[in-house]
């Protein structure tokens, strides 16, 4: 049976791991290439590494982190972070990354997300979305809005429209983020990972929030998700990966185990 | 020496990587004279069945049919088993190299796809070099939108959506659904058997049929 995944990920600033709150706030959690490959025997089915602060100037660095993370890495290993142009995700995908996920550069430019699906295929295209809910003037939610550049510009773009958008233009996989959740760990936002995953019918990665196994359950019984992302739960200790794997297999989720 | 066949399609970085983790001595390369003089061949592939038309047209389909005829075994990833059966929905004008008969069909609408994820080995009761030490019901990771139907030949059979071919083996020719080089010490025990896969093995040669081989 096709199980969900657990996706560590790690958020990568000038080659070293870091780890904020809603975006901010970051610190230092270690080394990129030793978490990736501690968090794959522990038990992780893919990892991500996005360049939280990607610049033109720092993209050596980035290349060199994505080289020595995946050499000893042999689970999917997916970059993001700066990808402007199918030049930038060939250099990355040669550097060693299976996926390239793309956030800014797609919603400025869709057409990038079907250049790069032409040329690495489609499941090497994901699409990042960063999102936002809205509020009507009684306080409820209305929707959700797409942010790009690290959550610092408002798109204007429904982030379920957006993501059907993305998929017809070629994108493998719709990797979700919930601005209101990440670093909380107040769980993931059920409810758009569910507007989405039900929009679209490519895989969708939940992420932001994760705190709890339960929030995991939660995520994938009603969130709807194909897989679940997480970064300072496991970065911290929180949690193994494995124990977190056991607690899902006996809630009635699929999971790949070692047990 | 092991030849990496680069078509153009998709990342081989990590193929060989994994090649290099068994401690196999692997080349990538395009020239068909380097896979003609290869002790074993590997042909990954992700991304489109039309990408495989450059094997034809590049003279690496002549070089690898020549070297399979020899006994030189082969072991084809994702769009490389696809290619080794007949044809795929995905390029109908495409032919495949025949060595399987049957068509790549997509998945039925009832499930999501492409089908992205880990999912299980079941492996079917017959021997094995390519899959020994793994037990059935191992997890290996897939990515793909087609599928290898059911053949003769089949080791290995996954479920989604209905059942399909994850493993193909006949003699010396080797067809994976999945990545190895993506699915964990799993992945890296299959590409360890193939690796070491005595190359001296006398084998009836397959014979392909003149319509195939063109």
């Amino acid at each position: 049976m096709l199980t969900k995944r657990i996706i560590a990920c790690l958020d990568v600033d000038a080659g070293r791991v870091v780890k904020g709150v809603r975006f901010l706030n970051l610190k230092d959690a270690g080394d990129p290439a030793e978490l990736a490959s501690a968090h794959s025997e522990a038990g992780a089915d893919e990892v991500v590494l996005l360049d939280i602060t990607a610049t033109h100037e720092k993209r050596n660095t980035l290349l060199e982190t994505v080289r020595r993370t995946a050499r000893q890495l042999f689970i999917p290993f997916t970059v993001g972070g700066g990808v402007r142009t199918l030049e930038d995700a060939g250099a990355i995908f040669d550097a060693g990354a299976d996926k390239i996920s793309m956030n800014s550069a797609a919603i400025a430019n869709p057409s990038l997300i079907t250049e790069i699906a032409n040329r690495f295929g489609s499941q090497a295209a994901i699409v990042a979305i960063d999102a936002k809910r809205n509020y009507n003037d009684n306080g409820k939610t209305d929707g959700f809005e797409a942010w790009v550049q690290g959550g610092r510009k408002q798109t204007g773009h429904d982030a379920v429209t957006w993501a059907r958008q993305a998929e017809d233009r070629g994108a493998g996989e719709i990797l979700l983020t919930s601005m209101d959740r990440d670093g909380t760990g107040q769980g993931f936002d059920c409810a758009l990972t569910k507007a989405v995953a039900d929009a679209v019918r490519i895989p969708v990665i939940a992420s932001g929030g994760a705190g709890s196994a339960q929030h995991f359950t939660e995520v994938f019984q009603h969130g709807h998700a194909d897989a679940a992302l997480a970064a300072s739960i496991f970065h911290f200790g929180l949690r193994s990966i494995s124990e977190l794997k056991q607690q899902l297999q006996n809630a009635g989720i699929p999971m790949r185990c070692a047990c | 020496m092991i030849a990496v066949v680069d078509y153009r399609a998709g990342n081989l970085t990590s193929v060989k990587k994994a090649l290099d983790k068994v401690g196999a001595d692997s080349v990538i390369t395009a020239d068909p004279k380097i896979v003609s003089q290869a002790e074993k061949i590997v042909l990954p592939g992700v991304g489109h069945f039309s990408a495989t038309s450059h094997l034809t047209d590049s003279g690496l389909r002549d070089a690898i049919v020549n070297a399979i005829q020899r006994g030189v075994p082969f072991l084809g990833i994702c769009v490389g088993l696809q290619w080794m059966l007949e044809s795929s929905e995905e390029a109908p004008d495409v032919p495949g190299l025949g060595i399987w008969p049957g068509e790549c069909v997509r998945f039925p609408a009832s499930v999501k796809s492409p089908h992205v994820g880990w999912n299980q080995l079941e492996l079917r009761d017959k021997p094995s070099r390519l899959v020994q030490g793994i037990p059935s019901g191992s997890y290996v990771y897939f990515t793909h939108s087609y599928r290898v139907p059911l053949l003769a030949n089949t080791v290995a059979e996954c479920e989604y959506g209905g059942r399909f071919s994850a493993v193909v083996e006949q003699d010396h020719l080797f067809g994976v659904q999945f990545h190895p080089e993506k699915s964990g010490t799993i992945g890296l025990t299959l590409l360890n058997n193939f690796c070491s896969l005595s190359t001296s093995r006398d084998c009836d040669p397959i014979i392909l049929t003149e319509q195939n081989a063109d």
